[in-house]
């Protein structure tokens, strides 16, 4: 039997305001503990909550993004359960009235566009940390510190249509809504730091069938990988027990990136009865047409609109478009590169090659580096005019970002100039030569590849700055005479 | 409309209280009279009204995304219960 | 001179007749002598309040006579669900009994920067939940008028307190008429403003719908005078109204020509005692006398107010209260080998009966399978009462009742059916439904105790509301009686 595999997020993106979502307090990570609180965000008696307004515009932007719907009024409410780190007792979410609803996100899996369907965007507060001592998790520690910096901290929750059909597919969808939150300046979209986080539900059900299977639901997966293994196992378990003839029971279960198994929690787990209802110290939220229109202009050309345009223009590949449009700063580098020298293809490798392998390498932004658009233009100039050579240019790239020196300086400094002087390059050719009489041999032999291996000599002696192809012309003249 | 014994125990429960036999067996009966009297409401006819959350309507009441740092942060762990490396402390958590 | 109104001090203390430490002495000694009989306190601040007194003293010797604040120097009590810094504030519940807040509220920073010396926190009912201060988880509060019985709740120890001049005025908080019906028990003024008016910050949330922070004091002018330095926009409370407040002292006109009141059919007939009957009656013969035009208006959904509050409140309050837990401030049970077993004994042994009464219904009528039978159809039965109050004030100026239905009951008399004490609440709590403006004000006795008239004016229109009671005050003695303690 064939089986099908269906899957569902729940995403939840801290989103990136300099304040908390009701009070003042810093969003700020790393603080010492309960220093970034207040008398709002712990629940003292008697305090009540103001809306930061810089959330509802994140969260109307993220909206947008996703080609949702506006709602004409949105109203919080409160979820009320029991937990230390939730200081009020309940939680300021949304619930009958959210946001935004109706949207979708495209993603690209194998080659093909998927359009994954998005219930609903909405606002809430995000929960304090609780560190479980003598034990590193809740199971059988002796008790719990609990810290109120994170509290408050406003998050968009994200629900998707259970329109995944793989794990994969997940992970992909997973990474492309960080992207586009990172690209809108929403969240900075982190999983492993819990910028980002995600729950998932998947079931199996019969391929062709119009009925979903028994679903469950999977928490703590903390980075793009854990997702998709997550899902992987889940999916596997489900269509084993399935295709036992067994049944899969409705629950929650957690990811153990140990193992990379899920397991379930011991015991019955309660039900939940949240008990929403609107929150009677806010109001309602009614973004009107005006401040939406003035979101999305402010919002400009999306990235997915952004990427089609790159391969229309710039004739670059979709995955070297993909790329591109991933992080906003790392486009907009491009672009202007573009306008200065317009060798897209070039740039784009560049770009995408040694750039982003050193900023990776030390977790740098592009912004964040001491580079620009004008360098990379001027070094690419100088390979063209055969003043240095591309390999040398490959480090001259390196030396700049590391000294943060001009293109220039860096080549005068060092010396990396090529060498295309003929007479000076005829000396080394013959010292080459006469070093290798066994290649030469083989050379007159017939063995004409040999040359490569030859010039490479060549570039070694002089320590790359030769220009390869007069390199190639002298040693080809002076084995052949 | 009568409420249970069970009711009033999931309900308590719900609420994270603590209640007494007496307790549980007092409120079975006077909240069971006060749903009764409550229960006049279903006689009403509110096909086409609207549920009024806010006596005086408003909307769009936000404040600018600018940090306010607190001064007494001090004062709110001070009445901390527990208190333990500058976090409040809380018994075990069995779920 | 701590039987005097907080206008007739302002001036002798202006004219340096009296100083504001001689005044605040005199209401610590008045303490001392009859908070044994009345236990109006939960806590006096006696040394803060000579601080701040001396303080208001050399304010008053350094500003021009126009310049100085009206309250400067007038000693005050503050309800107990008001947040004061570094003040032990309790709402009067165990669960809350060590908790000094890190804050002020609103409304006690507004009373601070207004000169007035804040003498202590009053009693009320736990949570503001009631309607004797007998629920007071730490005690009972008396009636100045007469000791066997109670002040009204919740506002019961801020009313007594005025009542049995041991304050010249006081804060309270009126959620189903927690300000106006102990105003009404003590015979004295009790104003609860348009919900919005007066900042919630810093008031211990009851039902967060509802709240709504005003004065109790001995006369109109008075209540006049600190509604002017509580009410204004709070950009800290969401619900707090930007609107332009007007100088509530210019509506103290005595003046009640071709006003139209209109007297509420539903609140003066069954179940009100007769002689509170007769009293609203004669109030409105006098009003007649004065120029106002009275006519009869039927609220009919006036019937289903008390279900639908008592529905809304709890379920609000339920959420509200979840934040009493034991673990960030108050009290925690000693028998908390867990977090579970913490939760459960901290709210047992913190909570009293009512309150616990309150958490259970309120969070029946919200949980799971319930929310639509009695939360959501009640917020749509408060639309219908609402309506009924547009209706009406289509029509008439005011809206007039008696306060409470009867005289102040004694000790014991309904704290076995809490139906019965609930139903009580019947005038007060459709105005909190409806976030309208509302006055006690004094119109008689019986058996010795005060009988209340109830006020009611449109949203926002508190003028009205004050010239209309300013006017039968000036026609009428009821307010300057005194009870013999
Ligand atoms: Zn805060």
């Amino acid at each position: 039997m064939s089986y099908e595999t269906v899957i569902g997020l729940e995403t939840h993106a801290q989103l990136a305001t300099e304040s908390k979502m009701f009070c003042g307090c810093p969003t700020k990570f790393g603080a010492k503990p309960n220093t970034n609180i207040c008398p709002v965000c712990t629940g003292q008696p008697g305090v009540l909550p103001v809306t930061n307004k810089k959330a509802i515009e994140l969260a109307i932007k993220t909206a947008i993004a996703l080609n949702c719907k506006i709602e004409p009024q949105s109203v919080f409410a409160r979820k009320n359960y029991f937990y230390p780190d939730l200081p009020k007792g309940y939680q300021v979410s949304q619930y009958e009235l959210p946001l935004a609803t109706n949207g979708h996100l495209e993603i690209e899996v194998g080659g093909n566009i998927r359009k994954i369907g998005i219930i609903r965007v909405h606002l809430e507060e995000d929960a304090g940390k609780s560190i479980h001592q003598g034990a590193g998790r809740i199971l059988g520690s002796a008790s719990s510190l609990i810290d109120y910096n994170r509290t408050g901290t406003p998050l968009i929750e994200i629900v998707s249509e259970p329109d995944i059909r793989s794990p994969k597919e997940a992970a992909v969808f997973m990474q492309a809504l960080a992207n586009l939150l990172q690209y809108i300046g929403v969240c900075d979209a982190k999983m492993e730091e819990g910028s980002l986080r995600c729950d998932a539900n998947l079931s199996v059900r019969e391929r062709g069938s119009s009925e979903f299977g028994v679903r469950t639901e999977l928490k703590n997966m903390n980075s793009f990988k854990a997702v998709e293994k997550a899902l992987l196992f889940e999916e596997k378990r489900h269509t084993e027990v399935l295709a036992d003839g067994g049944k899969i029971s409705q629950e929650t279960r957690f990811f153990d990136d140990t193992t990379n198994t899920t397991h379930g929690m011991r015991g019955k787990e309660e039900a939940h009865d949240y008990r929403y209802f609107p929150e009677p110290d806010l109001v309602p939220v009614a973004p009107d047409k005006k401040w939406v229109e003035a979101i999305r202009s402010a919002l400009g050309e999306l990235p997915e609109e952004r990427k089609n345009r790159f391969i229309a223009n710039h004739r670059l590949s979709s995955n070297d478009a993909f790329l591109l449009i991933s992080q906003r700063a790392t486009a907009d580098f491009f672009e202007e590169c573009v306008i200065l020298l317009n060798k897209p293809k070039i740039i784009a490798n560049w770009i995408l090659g040694d750039l982003q392998a050193y900023l990776n390498a030390r977790n740098l932004t592009i912004k964040q580096a001491n580079f620009s658009p004008v360098q990379l233009v001027e070094l690419i100039q100088l390979i063209d005019k055969g003043t240095i050579s591309g390999k040398i240019a490959k480090t001259v790239l390196i030396k700049v970002l590391e000294t943060g020196n001009s293109v220039k300086d860096v080549i005068a400094e060092s010396g990396m100039t090529q060498m295309s002087d003929e007479g000076t390059l005829v000396k080394i050719v013959q010292s080459v030569l006469a070093a290798n009489p066994k290649q030469v041999e083989q050379y007159k032999a017939g063995k004409t590849t040999i040359i490569a291996f030859l010039v490479g000599q060549v570039m070694k002696e002089t320590k790359g700055r030769a220009n390869p192809g007069l390199a190639n012309k002298i040693l080809k003249q002076e084995l052949d005479t | 409309m009568a409420i249970t014994k069970k009711d009033v125990e999931h309900v308590a429960k719900l609420a994270r209280l603590g209640l007494s036999e007496e307790e549980i067996e007092l409120f079975t009966r006077q909240l069971s009279a006060i749903l009764d009297f409550a229960g006049s409401l279903q006689k009403l006819d509110t096909k086409n009204i609207l549920p009024t959350s806010h006596a005086i309507p408003m909307k769009n009441v936000l404040r600018e995304d600018k940090v306010v740092t607190c001064q007494n942060t001090e004062d709110i762990l001070a009445n901390a219960p527990a208190e333990e490396d500058h976090m409040f402390r809380v018994p075990r958590i069995i779920e | 001179m701590n039987k005097k109104t907080a206008h007739e001090l302002n001036n002798l203390l202006v004219n340096k007749k009296i100083s504001s430490v001689e005044l605040t002495k005199a209401v610590l000694d008045r303490i001392d002598k009859t908070e044994g009989k009345v236990q109006a306190y939960v806590t006096v601040t006696r040394e803060d309040a000579l601080k701040q007194a001396k303080a208001a003293d050399s304010r008053i010797s350094e500003l021009p006579d126009t310049r100085i604040p009206l309250l400067t120097g007038i000693p005050i009590a503050i309800k107990d669900n008001m947040c004061t810094k570094g003040v032990l504030t309790t709402c009067s519940s165990k669960i809350l009994a060590n908790y000094i807040p890190p804050y002020n509220a609103t409304v006690v920073e507004k009373i601070k920067a207004a000169g007035a010396v804040i003498v202590g926190k009053a009693n009320m009912d736990e949570f503001a939940m009631g309607s004797s201060t007998e629920n007071s988880g730490l005690h009972p509060t008396y009636n100045p008028w007469d000791l066997e019985r109670v002040p009204g709740g919740s506002s019961g120890g801020s009313a007594a307190a005025v009542a049995a001049n041991e304050c010249i005025l006081a804060t309270g908080s009126d959620t189903g008429g927690s300000i106006r019906q102990p105003a009404s028990f003590c015979g004295v003024v009790g104003f609860k403003p348009t919900y919005g008016r007066v900042s919630r910050y810093g008031l211990i949330a009851f039902a967060s719908s509802l709240d709504q922070i005003g004065p109790l004091t001995k006369d109109v002018t008075d209540t006049a005078i600190l509604m002017n330095v509580l009410v204004g926009y709070d950009p800290k409370d969401s619900t707090s109204v930007n609107q332009p407040v007007p100088d509530y002292q210019k509506a103290l006109i005595d003046n009640v020509k071709n006003l139209k009141i209109g007297y509420i059919k539903e609140l003066l007939g069954q179940g009100i005692d007769q002689e509170v009957k007769a009293s609203i009656e004669q109030a409105m013969k006098k009003l007649e006398e004065l120029g106002a035009k009275l006519i009869e208006v039927s609220m009919p959904s006036f019937e289903h107010a008390v279900a639908t509050y008592y529905l809304i409140a709890p379920a609000e309050a339920s959420s509200n209260l979840a934040r009493y837990d034991g673990v960030k401030f108050g009290h925690r049970s000693k028998e908390a080998k867990d977090l579970l077993t913490m939760y459960y004994n901290t709210r047992r042994e913190g909570f009293g009966a009512e309150v616990k009464r309150r958490i259970m219904l309120g969070t029946y009528a919200l949980s799971a399978g319930y929310y639509d039978a009695y939360y959501l159809k009640a917020l749509k039965v408060r639309t219908l009462i609402k309506q009924d109050f547009d209706r009406a004030f289509m029509k008439y100026d005011v809206l007039l009742s008696p306060t409470a239905p009867s005289i102040a009951f004694k000790f014991g008399e309904k704290t076995a059916d809490p139906l019965a004490m609930y139903i009580s609440d019947i005038a007060t709590i459709p105005i909190n439904l409806a976030g309208l403006p509302a006055i006690s004000l004094p119109c008689g006795f019986s058996k010795k105790a005060p009988i209340g008239l109830q006020i009611i004016g449109r949203a926002f229109d508190e003028e009205t509301v004050l010239r209309a009671a300013f006017t039968y005050e000036q026609n009428t003695d009821w307010h300057k009686q005194i009870p013999e303690l």
